[in-house]
């Protein structure tokens, strides 16, 4: 992985409700449960490396999305989030911190709307889940891989992690993991795309759980719009929108992103 | 031998231009439809199968596409029911309803009437369908084999379970099932399938006892396709035989070589096949297997055309796409010419591959209704003949001559050979 050798981190598997579940680990101290995105997990990238010297995070890589093994009756982004609300049963892990970046942020919000109490402190990164006041999510199923890739950051020039990830030709393996993911995605949030309309409801219900939900003023995949509906569902949570900056903030705006997660997660 | 005529009824008004920009027949904005044009379309290419019928053939073979030029039937049953009416002795062959985005209660209804109506003439065919099916109903293609799968099952069950009856699947769930209107074959109408070189669907065929339909491949992948379903079919306890297979091929004839020439372009119109729909629609998210994503990488890395935005992209695009034509005729993907030209062409599919079915796709891209009509004279009067001639030499039994799936195998327990003993080069 670029930027990290691998000795920050290690690849286990735990058994979780009857199924493999594999996890990229690393770091000390505080549990940080990390939910990646709706291509997979990118790599070991420099906010992982700085939170790492303050947390142990705990990264599993979501059941049918080329690395662990489908979850049969894994059938919506709320089972998905049943499923690490069990994990983190099993693990012994409670009232851990999390961090869902699109993807991985509906599910960590399916989770606290759930279970609040599992959650010590939640950070949400330009989540989907909740249906933008106005514009659309942008459909992934309607675009090539490389197409959802170009237009997630708003300056590829200006973001140097972007192209060492996801630049040059894809090989064949990083292609069939895309597409692995992508179908998986398919199957748990077809339609409706990418929201579910229960979330915003039974987020409103959430209280006491410190809560920062972070966008990029350029986000293309998600209209920031959905950013304020999600600051407006969950009670005393706080926004942060970074300028010149599209759906990745953590690449896109890496110092500033990781200044505002070492101040959030202490 | 069973003989039918194809055409994908394409709507041809649309100017090359927009294809060639849009790299995709799916996708171009429906404002380009003319309702005019498309009704003067509908019913000439009814007078076509029509005449068709005149002219000897033994089908009309139908397929289903939405949202594109590239084929106007895009509710293929409404088609059906016409020349169900219009038709007397032709088998209406349907390649076929997309399943996975079908109500599978309501598409057993239909085909049930579309077989009252013909007086037992139809032939169901069912298929996955492109995934431009797929987003065009917004059925979900992560799940669509598993959806082609248990709707086939269900429509089968109804037509053949007395109802009335509570269904519970996984995509489908029914409380009352209990159609009253079934097919007037029993225990239900013949099924055929067509398929692009799938091993998955020519091993379920096969296990079903379905004769497969191989759409225009080149002869030695489906020479393969072919010889996994006879032996899949010898694992089941049976021989295949012709009447297990067909075959699709691309043709123009015409009264002298030159019109040929001409009328074989509308094959290469706008990029022709290669330019049905793009990659990401084609193929969309977990409408593959992994097995099949893999062969497909590179389809998705290197699409066969691009998007053309300025006039000389358009036009190095419309290059690139007749420079292949000459290819097209030498690989035999377009057969054309006189009939006297295509016979023996044709004679050499018959004998390398087998087929008990043989499907003529006739037209496409620009090609008036006029020549559309000396074509099917043609192949009538000239071509049929001669190919009836060569499949009773040949022994090429279609499915109406010996019933799919009937043949034993011989007393060793070993499969005689399906594909002819000269190799395909193709």
């Amino acid at each position: 992985m670029p930027g990290s050798s691998h000795t920050e981190w290690m690849q286990n598997v735990a058994h979780v409700a009857g199924a493999d579940l594999s996890l990229i680990q690393g770091g000390t101290g505080r549990p940080l449960l990390v939910l990646h995105e709706e291509l997979g997990h990118p790599g070991w990238l420099r906010w992982h490396a700085a939170l790492a010297q303050s947390h142990t995070l705990h990264i599993p890589l979501h059941p049918g999305f080329g690395v662990s093994p489908r979850v049969p009756w894994i059938s919506s982004v709320r089972d998905l989030a049943g499923f690490y609300s069990r994990m983190l049963r099993d693990m012994g892990l409670s009232a851990v911190d999390v961090i869902g970046f699109s993807l991985g942020g509906w599910i960590a919000a399916e989770m606290a709307a759930n279970c609040a109490e599992q959650f010590r402190r939640m950070v949400l990164v330009a989540p989907v889940g909740i249906r933008p006041p106005d514009g659309d999510i942008m459909d992934l199923f309607a675009l090539t891989t490389r197409a959802y890739l170009d237009t997630s950051v708003y300056d590829p020039a200006q973001t140097p992690e972007f192209p060492v990830l996801y630049g040059g030709e894809a090989t064949a393996e990083q292609f069939e993991v895309w597409e692995e993911a992508r179908a998986e995605v398919c199957r748990l949030a077809w339609q409706p795309y990418m929201y579910n309309p229960s979330l915003s409801p039974l987020l409103e219900g959430v209280s006491g759980l410190p809560t920062l939900v972070v966008w990029g003023r350029e986000d293309r995949i998600v209209p920031a719009g959905a950013g304020r509906s999600y600051n407006r569902s969950i009670l005393g949570s706080e926004l942060t929108t970074f300028e010149g900056c599209g759906h990745r903030p953590e690449i896109e705006k890496a110092e500033e992103f990781i200044n505002r997660m070492q101040n959030f997660l202490t | 031998m069973h003989i039918m005529i194809f055409t994908e009824r394409p709507y041809y008004h649309v100017p090359e231009d927009e294809i060639i920009k849009n790299a995709s027949y799916f996708g171009i904005s429906n404002t380009h439809f003319d309702p005019v044009k498309g009704s003067a379309l509908y019913n000439e290419y009814f007078d076509e199968a029509l005449y068709a019928e005149e002219q000897g053939f033994d089908g009309v073979m139908l397929n289903e596409h939405h949202g594109t030029p590239f084929s106007m039937g895009a509710v293929m049953d409404v088609e059906a029911a016409v020349l169900a009416r219009i038709t007397k002795r032709l088998k209406i062959v349907l390649m076929g309803n997309p399943l996975p985005v079908a109500d599978p209660i309501r598409l057993a209804e239909e085909l049930a009437m579309i077989d009252l109506i013909s007086g037992g003439r139809l032939v169901p065919g069912w298929v996955r369908g492109s995934g431009t099916e797929s987003l065009h109903q917004n059925a979900n293609p992560a799940f669509n084999r598993e959806r082609f799968n248990e709707a086939h099952d269900l429509v089968i069950k109804t037509w053949t379970t007395p109802g009335p009856f509570r269904y519970e699947g996984k995509h489908y769930h029914y409380r009352h099932v209990n159609p009253w209107v079934l097919p007037l074959q029993k225990p239900h109408p013949p099924i055929w399938i067509p398929g692009v070189s799938s091993p998955e669907t020519a091993i379920w065929c096969a296990k079903h006892r379905y004769p497969y339909l191989a759409l225009a491949s080149f002869l030695e992948p489906t020479a393969e396709i072919w010889n996994l379903y006879a032996d899949v079919a010898a694992q089941e306890g049976y021989q295949a035989g012709p009447e297990n297979f067909g075959y699709l091929q691309r043709v123009a004839v015409a009264e002298t070589e030159e019109k040929a020439q001409e009328m074989g372009k509308g094959h290469m119109y706008g990029g022709g096949i290669h330019a049905f729909a793009r990659p990401e629609w084609q193929f969309p998210s977990g409408y593959n297997s992994r097995e099949s994503t893999r062969r497909l990488a590179r389809i998705f890395t290197d699409p066969p055309f691009n998007p053309a935005t300025s006039a000389s992209e358009v036009e190095a695009t419309r290059r690139r796409i007749y420079a292949g034509y000459q290819t097209q005729q030498d690989n035999g993907q377009i057969i054309l010419g006189t009939p006297d030209s295509i016979i023996p062409k044709i004679r050499n599919i018959l004998e390398t591959l087998r087929p008990g079915i043989f499907s003529i796709w006739h037209h496409h891209g620009p090609v008036g209704h006029a020549d559309r009509m000396t074509s099917l004279r043609l192949l009538g009067q000239e071509v049929l003949p001669a190919m009836r001639e060569t499949a009773e030499e040949l022994g090429l039994s279609g499915p109406y001559e010996c019933e799919p799936g009937s043949r034993p195998l011989p007393a060793s327990g070993l499969r005689d050979p399906v594909i002819g003993a000269t190799a395909p080069t193709r």
